[in-house]
């Protein structure tokens, strides 16, 4: 197959599956996004490990607990997508310890207050959940089915989030305060979650054209905060954007500019937390090699048994 | 660095009496493992009533590109589909 049929396949709607011919430019870009994406959720799980022990109830412990578990199977999905196109895990995992692939910049900011749980649930996992439902209808097929089963369990986080800040922000005004201040710095790096502007964002083009991604940054951006604002407006809480406004002509907020210096100072390894997150993973994969060669030297040993 | 581990394809039922399901696949070192990282994995909100693991190594697929010569046998055989059959007029269906 040329790259002409593929694009006919593309245009038609078809999905690629792995055994399919694809460009190797389709193959590089795919295994880029979706180990970047699982990285995101294996590495999402240390902000939020970081209140476990601390959640203020039982209910909210086990909550918490499952939500970081979910995270955790929906980095295996993601890995398992990854490794179709002829990578392994141990060359994902490394990538990341080499600092070639990323993770979303968001888990590099510290979770200070109780707050940051639900403020990471609703706006962390919201936008995450406006990007996945647009990916479930990416043209790779294995991509495309992670994204179905992940979207079935994510809505559970979004609610959970938003129930802890609707719940501290009709409590105590020193409770309001922390949900408020909680919104206040997870407000702008999670409308940037969505990328660079679509004008600042050269992968777009082919993307959109292998219909890898199914809509722009900017487009799933304006969905999250046209979805997100009223959210807010219910339990009493105000967005930190004074520039934020409706917009009757175009049915949709207007926003203020976004701070890219931060954004790229982040990617570039200097956020708040991006050596602690990356050290943090490194520690338990290398504390777990000795596990990892048990299992293997006990199933070796258990096929010499049965023979 | 160790290899990667065996990856195991996961087969699941949701409920007794159905068709097991692909589920997607864990990697896994032995038999037991595979099951309960694929209980981890795939049933935590009570997917399955029970698992089939196979290693990934022994599944034989047919491939897709060749996948119009591979059924074309049963593309002239319009005869095993009830809708080829005529039924006289009035007659009750069968």
């Amino acid at each position: 197959m040329n790259e002409t049929k593929f694009q006919e396949r593309i245009d038609a709607e078809k999905k690629i599956e792995p055994k399919d011919w694809m460009p190797d430019a389709y193959r590089k870009h795919l295994i880029r996004q979706i180990s970047q994406h699982a990285h995101s959720e294996i590495i999402g799980m240390q902000p939020e490990g970081n209140w476990i022990t601390r959640a203020p109830s039982l209910r909210a412990k086990m909550i918490l607990l499952a939500k970081v578990q979910d995270e955790a199977g929906h980095g295996l999905y993601l890995y398992s997508a990854c490794e179709t196109l002829g990578i392994s895990r141990e060359e994902l995992v490394k990538q990341l310890h080499d600092g070639k692939a990323k993770y979303s910049s968001i888990f590099n900011y510290p979770t200070l207050s109780w707050a940051d749980m639900g403020a990471i649930g609703w706006l962390v996992d919201g936008a995450a959940i406006v990007n996945q439902v647009s990916l479930q209808r990416t043209s790779y097929g294995p991509y495309s089915r992670g994204m179905v089963k992940i979207c079935k369990e994510e809505s559970f986080h979004q609610r959970q989030g938003y129930e802890i800040m609707a719940e501290m922000a009709k409590g105590t005004p020193e409770q309001k305060a922390m949900a408020q201040d909680a919104l206040n710095r997870f407000w702008w790096p999670s409308i940037m979650m969505f990328g660079p502007q679509d004008s600042d964002s050269p992968r777009t083009g082919n993307a959109m054209k292998w219909k890898i991604k199914r809509q722009t940054n900017d487009a799933l951006r304006q969905d999250f905060i046209d979805k997100t604002v009223g959210q807010a407006e219910v339990i009493g809480l105000t967005i930190p954007d004074p520039d934020l406004k409706w917009n009757e002509e175009r049915g949709s907020y207007d926003f203020g500019e976004m701070d890219w210096d931060e954004f790229w100072n982040v990617v570039n390894g200097n956020g708040p937390c991006n050596k602690q997150r990356l050290a943090h993973h490194k520690k338990a994969h290398d504390e777990g090699e000795w596990v990892r060669n048990a299992a293997k030297a006990y199933a070796k040993k258990q096929e010499l048994v049965a023979n | 660095m160790a290899e990667n581990a065996t990856v195991w394809e996961v087969f699941i039922q949701s409920k007794n009496g159905l068709a097991h399901k692909h589920a997607g696949n864990v990697h896994a070192d032995d038999k037991i493992m595979a099951l309960e990282n694929a209980r981890e994995l795939y049933t935590r909100r009570n997917e399955g009533s029970c698992i089939w693991v196979v290693k990934s190594e022994h599944i034989t697929s047919s491939e897709s590109e060749d996948s119009e010569a591979f059924f074309d046998p049963s593309n002239d055989k319009m005869y095993r589909h009830p809708t080829f059959y005529t039924m006289p007029e009035g007659s009750k269906h069968i």
